[in-house]
Order: structure tokens, then C-alpha cells, then sequence
């Protein structure tokens, strides 16, 4: 018999054969059971979102370009929302905030790496068919897309000033109670019920998948980093999301049939809320960086050409950080009024994640020290995301303290904080796996030149505009709030000018996606060469339709510290590991 | 379906009922919105994601029964079904892990702020609780049993003796019922009403979910009944059966929790209604 790689390409060849026979539009988008359809359905839905969001922060950000409100009023008459007055437009500025937070978490994010990376890649790196519950699986993708429908709902009908629904995204009460009369936030709320019913069911499925599907000889100590990343990911999406769906559903009954879970008036307490949502709300953050640990190892152990150093301690690293993201909560309530002993303890257990953390940050230095490095796109990205990363985790660390967050809590230092670690180390990893992966979903190249320069605008930008928050935030700028006293003009202007070199990067980034699509190079099946070892790899660009019809077997030729994940050999009777 | 597959995986054809399930969910909480908010038609968008929500479930779950019978359930799908039913209950005991975080805050903590609560447990405004140790203590035992017959049919069924397995689900699915029931009764003549202060709110949010989970396994055992009529389980393979017991013992297990904290401490020295 032919090798797994061998069967493929043949496969590949033979556009009639079963293993590539597509289904028709209507059932091949809508009615998909296919890992890699959904997928890239994920990755679409995840780039539309993103560029919504991201629209919505170019008006945050214009309106802060100078103290005073400037847009605001414009654009709470051009929604609909009647004469403006004071009110109406600093709700406008709530709802653009809300929707941008909820948006690029829930929407654009997760989405991206979890549902498109995730569901791309898990089945090919563990030498899999195709997920455990493939129906369940578009089921987790559509919940998604009603989820966002109800948040764009929630954008056109009263939600208390004004229209839309303008609580923040972490929905705090009273504000998102009594505070916000009308069916917005209403509709904000059942967006997360959707949507989190989807990520539970995906985490499900991904459990599953990984712990049941895995090639014969890939144990779990053989497993690509990724597939690492994805498991623990899972688990926190599992334990973490009911906790915010009962939270969110308290706030649901307290609006609309008179409970009191948080209204002092009948002995509830809105500090509950915010208990409820950060025990979500910090493996959250976790979720969200997870798998950009997973696809920065990948890409930092291909391109030095050399297996992850440590491989054993980067995959607990993540079990470490997943276990302990769950007992860390309360960092994000030190100005609630926590007794000084509950803050010495969230103190110290948060400052214990920075350990783990840093075992990440060396080992991938340390596999990268002496390695022959190849500068592609890529690695670019993912060198990028490891230092903006390391930035945005010291700050964290600062942030950790209690007696300094009393000071820097709400202020712009912590926005600072969790862009470096979101919009630079999620979505650096989230550019670094696509630039890495895109070939091989989509069969052509991307140009190295422009994805090259996208890296060095959108670094240049996102540091234009997120580094002077951090002066901002120290000499006291209070975050969420439209308008700023005159000193804080300087640094606000430089930052609305990064926007616009951020657009300037996206540009080119549909730029060279398109080129890629309509006049792109064949790609390969292995196209980074020797240093790719997953088994991605062994399969065609694109993968047929249906992969590993004959499951490829891994063979146990090394100790596991060679790779960081079976490969299958290209020739010879059976795939082996070596 | 591909052709020559050389594995034991169950890959499925192209599917309508995800898409048609999501739009629903959709229906149905928009729905909810309108009805929360008094507006026209929300019964009818209402009713109609219900509608779609119960046509989904149904056939999506007869595809599966289905699939069972037509051998596409390998050991290693089967495996897959148990890892994911052992999951969904781990998510679901998290949900409910929610609602007992807001009871105990409530109960340790009794608010001063307000006469309502007067600083203590149960509330000033809370006259009288309902006495744990009738129709409550009742129900525990009834759950108990209910685990009990159950296991009694899942081990007949796993010895072939089909007459016993129905009996013993007969008895189960009875005893929900009469949970059930006993439930809505105690609610009906409960001496506090929903909402209002910390206690009724999570009282009632927490047993009611409950209650809502016992209708869930009820009907899920109802299901199974019907199959055991139908041949569908053989002692070898019955996963549905499974999964629907440790559904209803996972159901039963929260009950526990809600008797001990709620019922029986949560209204410890409270006067009794
Ligand atoms: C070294 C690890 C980290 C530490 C010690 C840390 C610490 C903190 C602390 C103490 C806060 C609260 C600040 C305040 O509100 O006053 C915070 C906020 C935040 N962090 Fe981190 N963090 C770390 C990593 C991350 C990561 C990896 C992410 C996401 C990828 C993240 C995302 C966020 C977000 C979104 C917020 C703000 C939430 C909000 O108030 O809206 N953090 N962090
Ligand atoms: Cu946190």
C-alpha cells in the first residue's frame, strides 16, 4: 500500500474520486460537516468581524484624537438615535466601546483561533478524518453567527440614553440593570448565551477529538504544541463559559421578572456579578491566548529547524496556566473593596501565572538560540508577538499588585496592558498562523514581500497607538470615558494617528490575500521544507476534501524530546516517525 | 459519505438541522426579548423558535437513533458519545456551580443594607420557609428511588432481560413525574413569592433550574422507553440508555446539593410554613 502522503496526493489527482467529491454551495457553506470548511467559514466570519470592530475602534479613536466630544453627537443622529444632547452622546461612546469589546473577544478572536485555526488543524496535526461530532461542529459555528446577529440587534433598539447597549463588555450591573432601560441589553445578552453555547459545544468537541482521535502511536506526550494549546483552551471554555451563562442570567431576571441577585434594595450585591464574571473573565483571557502560544511554538520550532526546547514543559506550562488562570479572579476587583488578605492572596497567585508564562517566553528564545533562523513571514510574526507579548505581560505584573492597581485600575495603563497582550499577542499570533497556514488551506501563496510589510506597518501602528496609553494611564487618564482634560491631548493625538497606519497595514493585507486568491503560486504540500514536521504536512495544498482515509501510524523510533509531533515519512510501506 | 475509508470513524454527509437549530435559538431569544418587553408578535416569534428549537432536537436526535441502527456507531464513536456526555454534564455542573456561588454569597453574607434582609439568614422578609423535612425530604427519597429503579433497569438490560429493563423505566420515568409534580405543588403553595429579595431569587432560579433539568432527563428517559420497546438496545449496546442515566444521576446529585444547602441549611432556624 501507498503512504499516507503517497494516497493523498493520488487522491488529489483523481478529482473524481470519493475522498475529494464536494458537496454543492448550498449544502457545502450551510449544511458543512467538513472540519476544514468550517474552518475556513470560522476564518471568514472572524476577518468580517474584525474588520467591523476595528471600524468602530477608528471612531473611539477619532473622537479621543482631541479633548471635547467631536463625533459623537454626529453619530447618535445618524443611527437614528434623534437630536443629540450630552447624554445621548456619551451613551453613543458606551455603545461603540461595548460593541468593539464584545465584538473582538467574542467575534473576531475566539472565532479566528479556536474555530478557523482550531477546527483547521487539530484533526490534520493528530492525523485525523475530521472533529468527533462533525454536525455539532457547524452547530458551534452558527450559534456563533446568531450570536453576533442578536449583538447587532441590540445596536438598533433602546437601550436606555440612547439606542444599543452600552454596559462595557463585561456587562456590569447596575449599569446593565437598572441602568439600561429597553431591549438592548437584553439582545447584548442573549449574543453571549449564543455564542457560548456554541464555544461550550466546540469545547466539547475538541476535548473529544484530541483525546480520542489522536494516530495510532501519537501519544499524548508526542502531540504537536498546538494541539496542546487547543485541549487546554477547551477545558477553560468548558468550565469557564456556564459559569458567565448563569451570571448573564441573573442579570436577564433582574431586568425583566424582578429578581434581586444584584440590586442592594432586595439584599444582592453587584460586587456578585463581578465575582461571577472574572472567574469567567480571567480564563477568558487565557482562552483567548492560548492557542497563539500553540501556533507561535509551531512556527518558532519549523523556522530554526529544530523541535521546541523543553517540549514537555511548554505543554505544562499551559496546563499550568489554564489551572491556575481559574483561581486569579479577583485581580480585576482590587478597587471593589476586597479585604487587604484577599488582595494579598490574588497578589501572589496571579503573580505566580508570570511563571509559567516565562518558561513559554525562554523556551522559545531558547529554541530559537543558535537555530539556523529562516526570516520568513511567519517567524516575523511570531517574533513580533513574543515581544509585544512579554510587554504586555510585564504590565500585567504590575497591574498584579493590588496597592498599585488601586491607582492604575480603570485607567489607561490597563487598556495599555491588555491590547499589548490582545491586539498584539493574540493577533500576532492570529497573522503569524495565517501567514504560516495560508497555503495550505488555500493551495497558493501569499506574497512574503507585502505580508512582510503588513508586519511592519501594523507594528508600527498598533506601538504608535497603544504604548502612549501607558504614559496616559500612569498620569491618570480614566478609561471608558469620551472626553479628557487638555493634558492628555499630546499623546491621545499619536495615538489616533497609529489608527490610521494600522488601516494603512490592513490595506495591504486584503491587498496580498486577494493577489494570493486570484493570482497566487501553487503551493506545495510541504512548503517551509525540513523544519515543517506536523503532519499538516504529509498532505497535499490544499488537503483533499476528506483526509487520512488510512490513518496514518507514528512510530516510536525517538524519545519524545525530538519532536513536537509525529511525522510520517514520505516513502517506505508505512508513515513513520522517522 | 466518502468511500473507501480505512478507519472507525463515523464521518457524517452534509446536514441541514445545525443551521436550522441556530436560526432558531436565534428565533427563540429574540422572541424572549419582545415578550420581556411587551412588544407585538412575540408570541408568534416566540412559538416559532420553539417550534423550530423542538423539530431540531427531534430530528437531529432520530438521525442520530438512526445512524445507531444502521452500524455507523463503531466502539470508538461510542467512546467519542461518552466523552461527550461526560463533558456536556461537567459544563452543566459549572452552570449550577453559579447558581449555589450566589445562594452561599447570600447566605454567609445577609445584607445589612436593607430591612428587606435585616443582616440576617433567611431574610427579615422571608416569614415562614417551606419545611425541609416533608414534602422536600419526600422528594429526596422519591429522586433516590428513582436512582435506584433505574440502575435496576440499566443491569437487567445489560443481562438481556428486557421485561425487567421496562418495568424498571417505567418506575423511573413515574417517579420523575411525581417529582415533578410534588415540585410544582410546593411552588404553587410556597409562603414567599419569586423575586423580590436574595433569597426567593436564588431559591427560585436555582430549583427551578433544576426542575427544568428533571423535565430535560424525563423526557430523555421517556426517549429511551420508546427505543426499549423498539429493540433498539442490546446488553452490549445502549448507549442512549447510558447517557440518560448518568444525565438523571447527575440530576439527582444536584438535587442533593440543593436539599442540604438550600432546603435544609439554607432555612435553618427560619419558622417553618
Ligand atoms: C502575565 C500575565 C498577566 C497578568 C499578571 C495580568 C494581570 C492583569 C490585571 C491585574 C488586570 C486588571 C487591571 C485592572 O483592571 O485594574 C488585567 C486586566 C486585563 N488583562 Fe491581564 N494579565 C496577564 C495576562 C493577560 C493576557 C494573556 C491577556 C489576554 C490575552 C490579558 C487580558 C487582560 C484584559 C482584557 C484585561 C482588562 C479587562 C477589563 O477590565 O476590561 N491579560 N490583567
Ligand atoms: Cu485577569
Amino acid at each position: 500500500m501507498a503512504t499516507t502522503a503517497d494516497t493523498f496526493q493520488a487522491h488529489h489527482d483523481d478529482a473524481h474520486h470519493d475522498a475529494d467529491h464536494k458537496p454543492g454551495f448550498f449544502a457545502r457553506w450551510f449544511m458543512s460537516t467538513n472540519h476544514k470548511d468550517i474552518g475556513t467559514l470560522y476564518l471568514i466570519f472572524a476577518i468580517m468581524a474584525g474588520v467591523i470592530g476595528g471600524a468602530v475602534s477608528g471612531i473611539m479613536r477619532m473622537e479621543l484624537q482631541e479633548p471635547g466630544i467631536q463625533y459623537l453627537g454626529w453619530w447618535v443622529e445618524f443611527l437614528g438615535g434623534g437630536a443629540s444632547d450630552f447624554d445621548k452622546a456619551g451613551h453613543m461612546w458606551n455603545v461603540l466601546i461595548t460593541a468593539h469589546g464584545l465584538i473582538m473577544v467574542f467575534f473576531m478572536v475566539m472565532p479566528a483561533m479556536i474555530g478557523g485555526f482550531g477546527n483547521w488543524f487539530v484533526p490534520l496535526m493528530i492525523g485525523a478524518p475530521d472533529m468527533a461530532f462533525p454536525r455539532m461542529n457547524n452547530v458551534s459555528f452558527w450559534l456563533t453567527v446568531a450570536g453576533f446577529l442578536s449583538l447587532m440587534f441590540s445596536a438598533f433598539v433602546p437601550g436606555g440614553t440612547g439606542n444599543g447597549a452600552g454596559t462595557g463588555w463585561t456587562v456590569y450591573a447596575p449599569l446593565s440593570t437598572s441602568g439600561s432601560v429597553g431591549p438592548a441589553v437584553d439582545f447584548a445578552i442573549f449574543s453571549l448565551h449564543l455564542a457560548g453555547a456554541g464555544s461550550i459545544l466546540g469545547a466539547t468537541n475538541f476535548i473529544t477529538t484530541i483525546l480520542n482521535m489522536r494516530a495510532p502511536g501519537m501519544t499524548l506526550h508526542k502531540m504537536p504544541l498546538f494541539v496542546w494549546s487547543l485541549l487546554v483552551t477547551a477545558f477553560l471554555l468548558l468550565l469557564a463559559l456556564p459559569v458567565l451563562a448563569a451570571a448573564i442570567t441573573m442579570l436577564l431576571t433582574d431586568r425583566n421578572f424582578g429578581t434581586t441577585f444584584f440590586d442592594p434594595a432586595g439584599g444582592g450585591d453587584p460586587v456578585l456579578y463581578q465575582h461571577l464574571f472574572w472567574f469567567f473573565g480571567h480564563p477568558e483571557v487565557y482562552i483567548m491566548i492560548l492557542p497563539g502560544f500553540g501556533i507561535v511554538s509551531q512556527i518558532v520550532a519549523t523556522f530554526s529547524r529544530k523541535p521546541v526546547f523543553g517540549y514537555l514543559g511548554m505543554a505544562y506550562a499551559m496546563v499550568a496556566i489554564g489551572v491556575i488562570g481559574f483561581v486569579v479572579w479577583a485581580h480585576h476587583m482590587y478597587t471593589v473593596g476586597l479585604d487587604v488578605n484577599t488582595k494579598m492572596y490574588f497578589t501572589a497567585a496571579t503573580m505566580v501565572i508570570a511563571v509559567p508564562t516565562g518558561v513559554k517566553i525562554f523556551s522559545w528564545i531558547a529554541t530559537m538560540w543558535g537555530g539556523s533562523l529562516e526570516f520568513k513571514s511567519p517567524l516575523v510574526w511570531a517574533l513580533g508577538f513574543i515581544f509585544l507579548f512579554t510587554v504586555g505581560g510585564v504590565t500585567g505584573v504590575v497591574l498584579a499588585n493590588g496597592g498599585i492597581d488601586d491607582n492604575l485600575h480603570d485607567t489607561y495603563y490597563v487598556v495599555a496592558h491588555f491590547h499589548y497582550v490582545l491586539s498584539m499577542g493574540a493577533v500576532f499570533a492570529i497573522f503569524a498562523g495565517f501567514y504560516y497556514w495560508f497555503p495550505k488551506m488555500s493551495g497558493r501563496w501569499h506574497s512574503e514581500l507585502l505580508s512582510h510589510v503588513h508586519f511592519w506597518l501594523f507594528f508600527i501602528g498598533v506601538n504608535v497607538v497603544f504604548f502612549p496609553m501607558h504614559f496616559l494611564g500612569m498620569n491618570g487618564m480614566s478609561r471608558r470615558i469620551p472626553d479628557y482634560t487638555p493634558a492628555f491631548t499630546y499623546w491621545n493625538e499619536i495615538a489616533s494617528n497609529g489608527y490610521w497606519i494600522i488601516v494603512a497595514s490592513m490595506v495591504v493585507f486584503f491587498a496580498n490575500i486577494g493577489w494570493a486568491l486570484v493570482a497566487g503560486k501553487r503551493a506545495a504540500g510541504n512548503y517551509w521544507g525540513a523544519g515543517a514536521t506536523t503532519l499538516e504536512w504529509s498532505l497535499t495544498s490544499p488537503p483533499p476534501f476528506h483526509q487520512f482515509e488510512t490513518l496514518p501510524v507514528i512510530e516510536d523510533h525517538h524519545s519524545h524530546h525530538d519532536h513536537i509531533g509525529g511525522r510520517p515519512e514520505k516513502q517506505g510501506a508505512r508513515p513513520a516517525a522517522h | 459519505m466518502a468511500g473507501a475509508t480505512n478507519h472507525q470513524y463515523h464521518i457524517l454527509p452534509p446536514d441541514i438541522w445545525p443551521f436550522t437549530g441556530s436560526l432558531s435559538a436565534l428565533t427563540f431569544t429574540t422572541g424572549m426579548v419582545m415578550y420581556m418587553h411587551d412588544l407585538a408578535g412575540a408570541f408568534l416569534v416566540l412559538g416559532l423558535g420553539i417550534a423550530g428549537l423542538i423539530a431540531t432536537f427531534f430530528s437531529w436526535f432520530s438521525n442520530i437513533v438512526k445512524e445507531a441502527q444502521a452500524g455507523h456507531h463503531t466502539p470508538v464513536v461510542q467512546l467519542h458519545m461518552r466523552y461527550g456526555m461526560i463533558l456536556f454534564i461537567a459544563s452543566e455542573v459549572m452552570f449550577f456551580v453559579g447558581w449555589f456561588w450566589a445562594w452561599f454569597d447570600f447566605a454567609l453574607f445577609p445584607s445589612e443594607l436593607t430591612d428587606v434582609i435585616g443582616g440576617i439568614w433567611p431574610p427579615a422578609a422571608i416569614e415562614a420557609v417551606i419545611d425541609p423535612f416533608s414534602l422536600p425530604l419526600l422528594n429526596t427519597l422519591i429522586l433516590l428511588c428513582s436512582g435506584t429503579t433505574l440502575t435496576w433497569a440499566h443491569h437487567s438490560l445489560i443481562h438481556g432481560d428486557r421485561e425487567s429493563a421496562t418495568t424498571g423505566l417505567w418506575l423511573t420515568i413515574a417517579l420523575g413525574v411525581v417529582f415533578t409534580a410534588i415540585q410544582v405543588y410546593e411552588y404553587a403553595h410556597a409562603p414567599f413569592a419569586f423575586g423580590q429579595n436574595t433569597y426567593s431569587s436564588a431559591f427560585y432560579m436555582a430549583t427551578g433550574f433544576h426542575g427544568f433539568h428533571v423535565l430535560v432527563g424525563t423526557i430523555f428517559l421517556i426517549v429511551c422507553l420508546r427505543r426499549l420497546y423498539l429493540g433498539h438496545f442490546t446488553p452490549r449496546q445502549h448507549f442512549g440508555f447510558e447517557a440518560a442515566a448518568w444525565y438523571w444521576h447527575f440530576v439527582d446529585v444536584v438535587w442533593l446539593f440543593l436539599f442540604v444547602t438550600i432546603y435544609v441549611w439554607g432555612g435553618w432556624g427560619a419558622a417553618i410554613h
